[in-house]
C-alpha cells in the first residue's frame, strides 16, 4: 500500500511542472496586455506604457519571467494581483470556501440523488421509471448551465418566491465572515435566521451547478448495477434465498460503485469550471467569478495562481480517489503489491 | 380562516412592522454591477471603483452639484484664480471631521495638510507614499504632473495651486474622482504601523458614508457617517449587492432584494417601464459614440468624402435597433448635457443620393475601405460589431465595399492609435464635463500626435479655437469658441458623429431622492426610502 501511494505521489511531481508550463503559456497567449486594457479609451503614450510594463516586470523575455514566477512558486509565493495588490494567496483563499461550499453542496445533491435513481432505474430495466430517469438526466446532462440558471431563477424566486434570487446571504444580515464558510460562520454568528437565510440561499446554485454531475452520476450507476446484476455470484446470492434489498444494497451495490467512484472523481474536475458559470450567474463570490474578472483584466499572476491552485486540488482529489478504489476494492490493492 | 381573523392578524402584523422600522435601521440595498478594485480612488480609472469609494466616502475640494456638470464648492468653501490664470487658491472649510471607524479615529479636523498629502502623493515622485498601492493613471493621464507646478499652504486653511500655465479646465479636474481628499493623519498612523497597503483597503474620508465592510465580488457595507457636514444621510445603512449579471441585477430588483439597480440590459427596459412596483429615472449619458475617417489618408482626407459616407448612414435606424431607444442621435462631438452644446448645429441628414453624387463630385469611385469594430460593449455602444454590419450595408448602398475588422480590445486601441484604421468606431465618456474634455481631448493636433485623437485630424483653424479656449477663464467666452469649434466640426466632419446613450436606472417605487449623474457615477447621499 505504501508503495503504491508513492508512485502515486511521484506521478504528480511532473503533472505539476506541465501545469505552470501549460498555465504559463495559455495565460501569456491571451492577446493584449494589462497595462492598454487599463488605459482604455484614453490610452497611453508609448513611453509611459513600456515605463508601466517594466514596472510590472512584464517586459522581459517570457522564458526568464517563466523561471521567475517557478523560482517564488518554490518558495511559496504566488506573486501579488496586478489591479488590487493583495498577494495572490490570501485573493484566492478568501473565495475558494465559497467555490468549495457551492461544489460540496453540488456533489451531495448530485451523489444523494444520483446514486438511488441510477439504482431504481437499473433494477427496474425497460421500465416507465427507468427511461423517465434516464430522459431527464440526458435533459439535464445537454443544459447548457447558464441558460439553466436562469430557468431556475426566473421560476422558484421570480415566479414562485421561494428563494432568493442569488448571493449568499441577504444585505440584513450585517454578520463577520471568519471562515468564509457562510453555512459556518452563519451558524458562528447570534443572528437568528442568518443560518436558514444561508441554506435558502445555497439551494438553486448547488441544484445549477449539482445537475450536470448527478445525470452523469445516475446513467453510471444504471449502466454498471446492470452489469453487476448479471455477475454470477448475485445468482448464488439469490440462490442462497438472501432477501433482495440485500443483495442489491451489499453484494451488487458495493461492486457496482467502483466505475461510479471514477465518475465522480472525475466529475469533482468538471465541477470547478462549472462553477465559473454558475458563480457568474448567481453572483457567488467565489474563483471563478474572480478568474473571469482576471481574464478581462489580464490579471496575470492571478490568472496563473489560481489555475495552478485549482490543478493541485484536481490532483489531489484524483489521488485520494486511486486509494479509495484500493479501499472499495481489495483487487486493485493487491494488484498494486 | 374568517374575515374578522384575517384582518386582526393582518392589524398585527401592521404593528409588528411598524414598531420594527422604528427600532430598525434604514437600509437601502444598491444592485452594483461589480467589484471595486481598490477603495482609494486615486489609482482607478473605473467607475465601479468611484461609485465604492469616491462617491460614497470621499469628498474633493469642489463637487459636481447633483444632476449637473456645474461645479459647486465642497471641501473648498470659495476659490479665486489670478489675473494670469497660473494661480488658483482655496479657500477650506472649517469645522470638516473625517469618519471615525473602529479601525480609525481622528484626532484633528479636516486641513490644508491632508490636501497636501493628497496631491503630492500623486504629484512627486520622492514622496513616501509616491509607490504605495500603485500607480495614479487618470491623474497622469488628464495632464496634471505637467500642467502643476506645486502647491502651497498658505495656512491651515488657504492652499494655492500653482500652475505651469492658465487652463480653464483645471478646475473641473479638481471634482474628478482621483482629486478625492484623503486622511493625512491616518496615513501617518498606517505608515507608523508599518502597513500602509491598508490605505486602500480600509478607507477614511470626510463623505457621507463611512465604510463598514467589504467581501469581494458579495457585497459592501456602509454606515452614515453622523457628523457629515453636510448633514447625517437619511438612510442610516447602505450594502452594494455585487450582481454582475443585468438579468439577475433585474430579477433581485424585482424581489425587493435590491431597490435600486445599475446598467440595466436595453432588451428589459420595455418590461421594466410597465412594471408599477419600478420607477425608471433616465438621463443622456456623458458619452458620444461615432465613427471616425482616418484623415491622413486619402481619400478621407477630403471634407466632401467624409460628408458623403456620413449622409449616407441611417443614424435613426441604428439608434432603433441597436440602442432600442436608451439613445439619441448625436450631431455633435460633445453630448448636450455638457455646457456649450451647440443646439443650432445643421443635423447630417439621411441622403444616400446625395452621398452618392458627393463622391462623384470629389472624384472617388470604386471606393473600398474597412470599418474598425470594437469588440467590447462600451456605454456609448451597445453592440460595436453590429453597428458595423449596419453601416456597412449603407455604405454598399452608394457602392462603397467595406470590409469589417475586429481585435481583441487591448489589440484594438493600439492599432487604432498607431492609425491602422481606414475608418472605425469608437467613443468617449467624459472624465469633468468641461466641453475641453471633448472638443479638445479628442480632436486637437497634440492629441493626433500622441493622444486620443483617433481620426488624427489636425486641422490648423479649429486647434486654434479650443487652444485658445483652453487658456480663458471667462465662461461666456468659453462658450463663443466651443460653438465656433463645433461649427468647424460640422462643416469638416472628421468623425460621423453617431449616438449619444440615454442612462437609466430602475428602482423600487419605495425609493426617494436619487439623482443620476451626469458623469455616470452613482450617488446616494439625499436618497430615502419611503415607508
Amino acid at each position: 500500500m505504501l508503495n503504491f501511494l508513492f508512485r502515486k505521489l511521484l506521478m504528480i511531481v511532473p503533472t505539476f511542472l506541465g501545469v505552470t508550463i501549460i498555465t504559463f503559456a495559455l495565460v501569456h497567449m491571451i492577446p493584449g496586455d494589462p497595462v492598454a486594457i487599463m488605459a482604455g479609451e484614453r490610452g497611453l503614450s508609448p513611453e509611459r506604457h513600456a515605463q508601466m510594463m517594466a514596472q510590472l516586470g512584464l517586459d522581459r523575455p517570457l522564458w526568464q519571467q517563466y523561471l521567475d514566477f517557478l523560482w517564488r512558486l518554490m518558495h511559496g509565493d504566488l506573486g501579488q494581483s496586478l489591479v488590487t495588490h493583495n498577494a495572490i494567496l490570501s485573493e484566492f483563499m478568501s473565495r475558494f470556501p465559497a467555490t468549495l461550499e457551492l461544489s460540496v453542496c453540488a456533489l451531495i445533491f448530485a451523489i444523494g440523488l444520483g446514486i438511488p435513481l441510477g439504482v431504481i432505474a437499473g433494477i427496474k430495466r425497460g421500465s416507465i421509471i427507468d427511461h423517465g430517469v434516464m430522459g431527464t438526466a440526458l435533459t439535464g446532462y445537454s443544459m447548457p448551465i447558464f441558460w439553466w440558471g436562469l430557468l431556475l431563477i426566473i421560476l422558484f424566486s421570480g415566479i414562485l418566491g421561494w428563494t432568493p434570487v442569488s448571493g449568499r446571504l441577504s444585505s440584513s444580515f450585517w454578520i463577520d465572515t471568519p471562515t468564509h464558510f457562510m453555512l459556518i460562520d452563519t451558524l458562528l454568528s447570534d443572528a437568528p435566521g442568518a443560518f436558514m437565510d444561508a441554506v435558502r440561499h445555497l439551494i438553486l446554485p448547488a441544484v445549477c451547478l449539482g445537475t450536470i454531475p448527478l445525470a452523469v452520476i445516475a446513467r453510471m450507476t444504471r449502466s454498471s448495477i446492470l452489469e453487476v446484476l448479471g455477475e454470477d455470484y448475485i445468482r448464488t446470492a439469490r440462490a442462497k434465498g438472501l432477501a433482495p434489498w440485500r443483495i442489491i444494497a451489499v453484494h451488487a451495490l458495493r461492486n457496482a460503485m467502483i466505475p461510479v467512484t471514477t465518475v465522480i472523481g472525475l466529475q469533482i474536475g468538471l465541477l470547478f469550471a462549472g462553477a465559473i458559470l454558475t458563480e457568474t450567474i448567481f453572483s457567488w463570490p467565489g474563483i471563478g467569478k474572480w478568474l473571469i474578472d482576471s481574464v478581462s483584466r489580464r490579471d496575470y499572476p492571478a490568472l496563473q495562481g489560481g489555475i495552478l491552485l485549482i490543478a493541485t486540488m484536481v490532483m489531489i482529489v484524483n489521488l485520494v480517489v486511486d486509494l479509495l478504489y484500493g479501499l472499495i476494492n481489495p483487487r486493485i490493492r493487491h494488484q498494486a503489491e | 380562516m374568517t374575515n374578522t381573523g384575517f384582518s386582526r392578524l393582518a392589524l398585527a402584523g401592521a404593528v409588528m412592522l411598524a414598531t420594527a422600522g422604528t427600532a430598525q435601521a434604514k437600509m437601502l440595498t444598491y444592485c452594483s454591477e461589480g467589484s471595486p478594485e481598490g477603495f482609494n480612488p486615486q489609482h482607478y480609472t473605473t467607475g465601479t471603483t468611484f461609485d465604492a469609494s469616491s462617491q460614497t466616502i470621499y469628498n474633493r475640494l469642489v463637487d459636481f452639484k447633483p444632476g449637473t456638470t456645474e461645479l459647486q464648492p465642497s471641501l473648498a468653501e470659495s476659490w479665486e484664480v489670478s489675473n494670469d490664470g497660473r494661480t488658483v487658491t482655496f479657500h477650506l472649510r472649517h469645522g470638516v471631521k473625517f469618519q471615525s471607524t473602529d479601525y480609525f479615529t481622528p484626532s484633528r479636523e479636516f486641513n490644508a495638510d491632508d490636501v497636501l498629502y493628497s496631491f503630492n502623493r500623486q504629484l512627486d515622485a520622492d514622496h513616501p507614499w509616491h509607490d504605495i498601492n500603485g500607480s495614479y493613471e487618470y491623474f497622469a493621464g488628464m495632464g496634471l504632473p505637467d500642467l502643476i507646478d506645486h502647491i502651497e499652504k498658505v495656512d491651515d486653511y488657504t492652499v494655492k495651486f500653482h500652475l505651469t500655465r492658465s487652463s480653464a479646465p483645471f478646475l473641473a479636474d479638481m471634482a474628478m474622482d482621483f482629486a478625492s481628499i484623503l486622511s493625512k493623519e491616518y496615513a501617518d498612523q498606517l505608515m507608523e504601523a508599518g502597513n500602509p497597503e491598508q490605505m486602500n483597503q480600509q478607507p477614511i474620508g470626510t463623505g457621507p458614508f463611512e465604510f463598514a465592510g467589504y467581501q469581494q465580488d458579495a457585497y459592501i457595507r456602509y454606515r452614515a457617517n453622523p457628523d457629515y457636514w453636510r448633514g447625517k444621510a437619511p438612510l442610516d445603512r447602505l450594502v452594494f449587492s455585487i450582481t454582475p449579471d443585468a438579468s439577475v441585477r433585474l430579477q433581485k430588483l424585482k424581489a425587493n432584494e435590491c431597490q435600486i439597480m445599475a446598467y440595466p440590459n436595453p432588451a428589459d427596459l420595455g418590461e421594466l417601464k410597465n412594471n408599477q412596483d419600478i420607477t425608471m429615472k433616465s438621463a443622456p449619458g456623458l458619452n458620444t459614440g461615432y465613427l471616425f475617417f482616418n484623415t491622413t489618408e486619402a481619400p478621407f482626407d477630403k471634407p466632401e468624402v467624409r460628408q458623403a459616407l456620413s449622409m449616407a448612414v441611417n443614424r435613426q435606424a441604428i439608434i432603433d435597433s441597436i440602442y432600442k431607444g436608451a439613445g439619441t442621435v448625436a450631431n455633435n462631438p460633445i453630448p448636450p448635457t455638457i455646457w456649450s452644446y451647440d443646439e443650432s448645429t445643421q443635423p447630417i441628414p439621411y441622403d444616400p443620393e446625395k452621398a452618392r453624387a458627393l463622391l462623384e463630385e470629389a472624384g472617388v469611385s470604386d471606393l473600398s475601405t474597412d470599418i474598425w469594430a470594437m469588440p467590447v460593449q462600451r456605454p456609448y455602444n451597445p453592440n460595436a460589431r453590429r453597428m458595423a454590419e449596419m453601416i456597412q450595408a449603407d455604405w454598399q448602398k452608394i457602392g462603397v465595399d467595406a470590409k469589417i475588422v475586429s481585435y481583441e480590445w487591448g489589440e484594438y486601441l493600439r492599432r487604432l492609435k498607431e492609425g491602422e484604421a481606414q475608418t472605425g468606431l469608437m467613443g468617449w465618456t467624459g472624465d469633468n464635463g468641461d466641453p475641453d474634455n471633448f472638443l479638445a481631448t479628442l480632436l486637437s493636433c497634440d492629441a493626433a500626435k500622441d493622444g486620443s485623437n483617433y481620426a488624427k485630424w489636425c486641422y490648423e483653424p479649429y486647434d486654434k479655437v479650443v487652444t485658445e479656449a483652453q487658456s480663458i477663464n471667462d465662461r461666456d467666452q468659453r462658450i463663443q469658441l466651443y460653438e465656433k469649434a463645433q461649427s468647424i466640426f460640422r462643416d469638416q466632419l472628421p468623425w460621423m458623429p453617431i449616438a449619444h446613450s440615454v442612462v437609466y436606472m430602475p428602482m423600487s417605487s419605495s425609493v426617494t431622492g436619487y439623482t443620476i449623474q451626469p458623469t455616470g457615477s452613482h450617488d446616494f447621499y439625499g436618497v430615502d426610502l419611503k415607508d
